[in-house]
């Protein structure tokens, strides 16, 4: 038996592995910088648009990439997101104060998530059909306390952080924005280091990937899986909030309008790593950057194409990248400890 | 008759002792009243069939069940244990028959999961993990790179992981739960070698298996289980093959399966250099050759994981051939979808009869017409004939001395040697020209496997092509008239059975060629 | 002594049978009860009057003919979307694409209406349902290929083809099918013509016998085919089909299609029965609606009926509800939530009612996004 002691030299071939995305992301940074050359305002404006867009989004993912990297498949975001996004709403009118309300709406997610994890871990329920349970709870919960024309005192507004942003075209777009798009940013490099760097990290892939042999070393699997879980619902209430208290401002009955579900394929896209969700985040918040930018323009599209495009974008997605990206392997499947 | 007790075990000091264990499961009573002794340094084998209830009284002693009666005493303490880390904490390590590892992981992370050395902020060092295992692993001569990634390791090496992993937990109890299964024999004998350094190092081994060999060449005591007792304490000096065998099954057992000479008739399956992918598109059948005739065994030998599964999918047309050529009879099958192949008579016994075998849900009539629900009689214009198929149920559940209560009754509820039974059923009770058996009686009961070994025998008798592929030697010996050793993918050498001897097969098994 | 024996089978036989059938009802039976409680609190909580309100319900969906009417009209659509989920369900896919499977079944059903002039009755209102069950097919296909051949999940695939409906179906009424009546600004496609309209017998909608007549076939085809034989070996497990030489690729774009048929179906009949024309904004979450009905149902196209009238009576006696105890309708969805989970969670009610036994048909959907 062969048994070299050199280790996998990651760090040299990375260009080379990855020479599609090294390529594609050169094409993107030329392609920006051509289009800031020509027009610097509206790049400006469409690329702003696009980082905000791409918030409640990328918090989406990493909700489902936290769950599923720990097994469990989450397609309750959308109705995580929705009761996050409502409780945040109906907080900031009563209460007046966005920060309370920001910390109402994450406890929203976070309880959706807990359900969740009953669900899926201390019921075995299947993990789909626990989703789906959420999401049409949280219609019937949302659309029956919902009362139309409450206003709130305002909503979270952009500052510039010094003089980062002064840089053109990067200070206007990463270092003046409101509260909950910075903190994205920073989760998702928090959830990179916590999930390959740290002991929970390791532990949650091992949970994720190979239950009996986690349990088998005195990891208990549904306790990380509750944790992970519930921690997922926080993320996805967090960008529900996004958009009551940041976005839009207000709420409207089905507002999420499936981004929760657009999230997932964003998650399988960057596949399950918080980067490459961060990076798939973008793109899909560019189709939603242009919808605006191309009204303003005034091509001349009707406006049910232009609405498609994130849908049909994530179903190309899906059909193009699901087959060659690994899923945690143990997803979906709930952990029968004693199976005789 | 206490000339050649143990020079160890018996003067030791006790390490581990079971006392009156029990466990209940729905319908089974797995451990019924165990008593269990291990000393310091000693290996203890624990032998039994499949079902005796050694994978459950193991997992009972590390923790992962808890016992409905019975006492534990480690090192002199009484112990409960409600989970693994329990025993671990204990020094109780156990090296589980289906490796605990995740794949996708490397080495080092592996061995340290569960027991991470952490610094600020639960950040792990990974440098000082790589350093720990290579120092385990030059400490115990169990050479292995921490870096490397598990699902690329052979089976073998993966072995030694779980090994260290117990070891780098401070471990001075291991459980080896059918450790040789997935080895050839100098492997085998390798990880013997192991476990003596292990036990001349203070560790103490209980190794469970139901090769009768093994038992006789590395254990110090043998305790023998069946039907969830422990039937005996016996020593390897005073034993026989013959008397273990007789002690693990309760009756006398002929280890030879009655056979009269074959009868090679025309050549019914062709195989020439086929080459076959696996999931992750490497190549497992690297130009495999051979033919069966009508009315010959040729058993197929090798460890598992050298490209049988993937040979036989592609043999029955579950998986895409990239290379070479299949023909049956005069037609060729290299590119024919699964129901071409059987509607030529290929009859299949799958490798895992749980995935591909049967339909849990369904009914034991219902699974006895899974691959002839489309012919008369049991359907008509595409309506199913539910009479005809129930009378087909009570016909075969008859013929083929099937275990169950009705043939309504999931199949999914059935015992292994029944399901077994019912997959055996359904593929003899047709015309059949070439039987393709992949491990057929891999962890059924003796009388299950009497029976199976039975009906091959006499399709064969009856001019009937069988392809047996089997990592069990023994079956391999006892059924075969011509040997096809495999390995890496390929056929290195066909024997006819006069010339395959146990050691000529095992070195063949290990990829030395001959000549 | 003979005939001793023989009664006494009878007797065993039919305590059986009961105790199956028990088995059966018994866990959707405690879960809707179950629901109801759980309604009623929420609706005290929120300081409404419980039975007010579900005597309210009550007699909007049942207290005259008007009302049963309206209840099994309301029911019509939810069992095409049962039946279209739970036929999914059977061969292991979970189509959450009802919605915009029944849309583009309604859409295209309209546009047989009211583009084609001068057919019998006889002739154009079957053709009308034909064609929209076909576009639904169509629209189920799409899912079920992309499976197939790229392993898209098509529990996202179909949610977002729900979406795609969406503005497909806008986009038609409010462009090239609009209503182009003078006077009309709304987005609408013109009234079909009398011949595409689906009659009513008395008080019970022809829609109503027809989606009857589609549990019965449905059902037929699952338990009593070669082909419902394949879907269900399939549905239970692929890889023992592929090994009985099923092929699996071509079961499942067919149980995808015949899904999108029942649904599109659905769309066609609450076009020519109910709508006379399609409207957009009809029948959002009816796709979710399915799934409750379908799981209420056990999966089995017979106990779709039920779970779909339970389901129509509350949507049909929501308004009733509203008027008269001013309980907001979105209480209803919050009851099917409840109930859908209680259904899924059988584990619990079976617990509260003491049963043992697991279910025979009980597939996983869950496998991860990959699908094989």
């Amino acid at each position: 038996m062969e048994l070299t002691a050199v280790p996998r030299k990651i760090s040299t071939n990375w260009f080379i592995k990855n020479r599609w995305l090294v390529l594609i992301f050169i094409i993107i940074i030329g392609s920006i910088a051509y289009a800031y050359a020509v027009n610097g305002r509206v790049t400006t404006a469409v690329l702003a648009s696009t980082l905000r867009q791409s918030t409640p989004l990328v918090l989406g993912a990493l909700c489902g990439l936290i769950c599923e990297r720990s097994g469990v498949i989450n397609i309750g975001i959308e109705g995580q997101m929705l009761m996050g996004a409502f409780l945040a709403f109906m907080a900031n009118v009563y209460l007046g104060n966005l920060w309370v309300a920001l910390a109402i709406g994450i406890l929203a997610g976070a309880l959706m998530g807990l359900l969740l994890a009953f669900m899926s871990v201390t019921l075995k329920m299947d993990q789909i059909i626990g989703g789906t349970v959420i999401n049409i709870l949280a219609i019937g919960l949302t659309g029956y306390f919902y009362i139309s024309g409450l206003t709130t005192q305002g909503k979270f507004q952009p500052f510039a952080l010094g003089p980062l942003a002064e840089i053109p075209l990067i200070g206007p777009v990463f270092f003046k924005n409101p509260p909950i798009t910075y903190m994205a940013i920073v989760i998702v490099f928090v959830l990179h280091y916590v999930l390959f760097y740290t002991r929970w990290g390791l532990r949650t892939r091992a949970v994720g990937e190979h239950p009996s042999a986690a349990d088998t070393v005195g990891i208990n699997v549904y306790k990380m899986r509750y944790i992970n879980v519930t921690i997922g619902g926080m993320l996805a209430g967090l960008a529900g909030a996004f958009l009551t208290l940041e976005g839009v401002g207000t709420f409207e009955r089905g507002m999420t309008n499936g981004r929760g579900f657009l999230a997932l394929a964003i998650m399988i896209f960057g596949k399950w790593t918080p980067l490459g969700a961060w990076g798939a985040a973008f793109l899909f918040g560019f189709t939603y950057a242009i919808q605006t930018q191309l009204q303003f323009m005034g091509v001349n599209l009707p406006p049910q194409f232009i609405g498609s495009l994130p849908y049909i974008l994530t179903i190309l997605v899906l059909a193009g990248f699901v087959g060659r990206s690994r899923p945690p392997a143990a997803e979906g499947k709930p952990y029968e400890k004693e199976g005789g | 008759m206490s000339d050649r007790l143990s020079p160890i075990a018996d003067d030791a000091p006790i390490v581990l002792e079971a006392k009156g264990i029990t466990k209940q499961f729905p319908g089974v009573l797995a451990n019924d009243q165990v008593d269990l002794v291990l000393h310091r340094g000693e290996i203890l084998a624990m032998l039994g069939e499949n079902g005796a209830g050694k994978s459950t009284l193991m997992s009972i002693l590390s923790g992962l069940y808890t016992p409905d009666a019975g006492e534990i005493w480690i090192k002199g303490e009484h112990v409960t244990l409600h989970s693994p880390g329990d025993a671990i904490i204990r020094g109780v390590g156990m090296v589980y028959q289906h490796f605990q590892l995740v794949p996708v992981m490397t080495v080092a992370e592996n061995v340290i999961l569960g027991a991470e050395v952490v610094k600020a902020g639960g950040y792990i060092d990974i440098r000082e993990a790589n350093r720990r295992v290579r120092e385990l692993s030059k400490q115990y001569g169990l050479e292995i790179d921490p870096t490397a990634v598990i699902e690329d390791l052979p089976v073998g090496l993966q072995q030694r992981v779980e090994i260290i992993k117990a070891l780098y937990r401070q471990a001075d109890i291991l459980i080896l739960d059918e450790p040789t299964a997935v080895l050839t024999p100098q492997e085998s004998n390798e990880l013997f070698q192991i476990m003596h350094q292990l036990t001349a190092q203070g560790v103490s081994i209980i190794f469970i298996t139901h090769k009768l060999k093994e038992v006789l060449t590395v254990a110090d005591r043998i305790v023998v289980l069946r039907g969830g007792k422990a039937v005996g304490t016996v020593y390897p000096a005073e034993s026989t093959e013959a008397s273990l065998a007789e002690l693990m099954v309760g009756r006398k057992v002929i280890l030879q399966v009655d056979k009269k000479r074959a009868q090679p008739g025309k050549t019914v399956l062709k195989i020439e250099n086929l080459e076959v992918l696996d999931e992750r598109k490497h190549k497992v059948v690297k130009g495999l050759s051979l033919d069966v005739r009508e009315g010959e065994i040729l058993a197929v030998a090798g460890v598992q994981g050298n490209g049988q599964r993937e040979f036989v999918e592609a043999l029955t047309g579950l998986r895409p051939v990239v290379g070479g050529h299949i023909f049956i009879e005069d037609e060729e099958t290299t590119h024919s979808i699964p129901r071409k192949i059987s509607e030529l008579d290929v009859a299949h016994i799958p490798e895992d009869r749980e995935k591909h075998g049967l339909v849990m849900p369904y009914s034991v009539a219902d699974n006895l017409v899974l691959n002839r629900y489309f012919h008369e009689p049991f359907s008509h214009r595409a309506v199913l004939n539910r009479d005809a198929i129930a009378e087909n149920g009570r016909n075969l559940v008859k013929e083929f001395d099937v275990r169950t209560p009705s043939i309504e009754t999931h199949a999914g509820s059935l015992s292994g040697g029944n399901k077994q039974k019912v997959i055996v059923a359904r593929e003899l009770s047709r015309p059949v020209k070439l039987l393709v058996a992949n491990q057929p009686t891999r962890g059924i009961d003796v009388g299950s496997i009497e029976f199976i070994h039975n009906q091959i025998v006499a399709q064969r008798d009856a001019g009937v092509a069988v392809l047996l592929v089997s990592a069990e030697l023994d079956e391999v010996l006892s059924l075969a008239d011509r040997v096809a050793v495999m390995f890496d993918g390929h056929i290195v050498k066909t024997l006819p059975i006069e010339e395959a001897t146990r050691e000529r097969v095992g070195l063949l098994m290990a990829g030395s060629e001959e000549e | 002594m003979a005939t001793d024996t023989t009664s006494n089978e009878t007797v065993n036989r039919t305590a059986r049978y009961l105790r199956k059938a028990w088995q059966g009802i018994s866990v959707p039976l405690v879960a809707v009860l179950l629901g109801l409680i759980i309604g009623a609190l929420l609706l005290l909580v929120s300081g409404a009057q419980p039975l007010s309100a579900y005597g309210a319900l009550f007699e909007g969906a049942f207290g005259t003919p008007a009302a049963i009417q309206r209840t099994l009209e309301k029911a019509t659509p939810l069992i095409f979307a049962g039946l279209a989920v739970a036929f999914a369900f059977k061969a292991g896919l979970f189509n959450i694409g009802a919605q915009g499977q029944l849309l583009i079944g309604a859409v295209v059903a309209a546009y047989v209406g009211f583009s084609i002039q001068g057919l019998p009755a006889i002739i154009h209102a079957p053709l009308a349902l034909l064609i929209g069950g076909l576009a639904g097919a169509l629209y189920g296909f799409i899912p079920g290929a992309l499976k197939t051949y790229t392993g898209a999940h098509e529990v996202i695939t179909t949610i977002m083809l729900n979406y795609v409906a969406i503005n497909i179906t806008d986009y038609l009424a409010d462009g090239p099918w609009k209503d182009m009546t003078p006077g009309n600004i709304v987005a609408r496609t013109p009234k079909i013509f009398p011949s595409a309209v689906l009659p009513s017998l008395g008080n019970i909608p022809t829609g109503f016998i027809l989606a009857l007549l589609a549990a019965v076939v449905a059902w037929w085809i699952l338990y009593r085919t070669t082909l419902g034989y394949e879907i269900r070996t399939v549905g239970l497990n692929s890889s023992a089909a592929q090994y009985a030489g099923i092929r699996v690729a071509k079961i499942v774009i067919l149980s995808m299609m015949i899904s999108g048929f029942l649904a599109g179906m659905g769309g066609a009949v609450e076009t020519q029965g109910i709508n006379g024309r399609f409207q957009p904004g009809f029948n959002t979450g009816i796709g979710f609606d399915g799934i409750t009905i379908a799981l209420l149902g056990k999966t089995n196209p017979f106990g779709v009926i039920p779970a779909a009238l339970l389901l129509g009576a509350m949507r049909a006696g929501s308004s009733k509800m509203q008027f008269s105890a001013g309980v907001a309708p979105e209480i209803t969805d919050v009851i099917t939530a409840v109930i859908l989970f209680f259904v899924a969670a059988d584990i619990i009610v079976k617990t509260l009612i003491r049963q043992r036994g697991t279910d025979d048909d009980k597939v996983t959907l869950s496998t991860g996004w990959s699908g094989h």
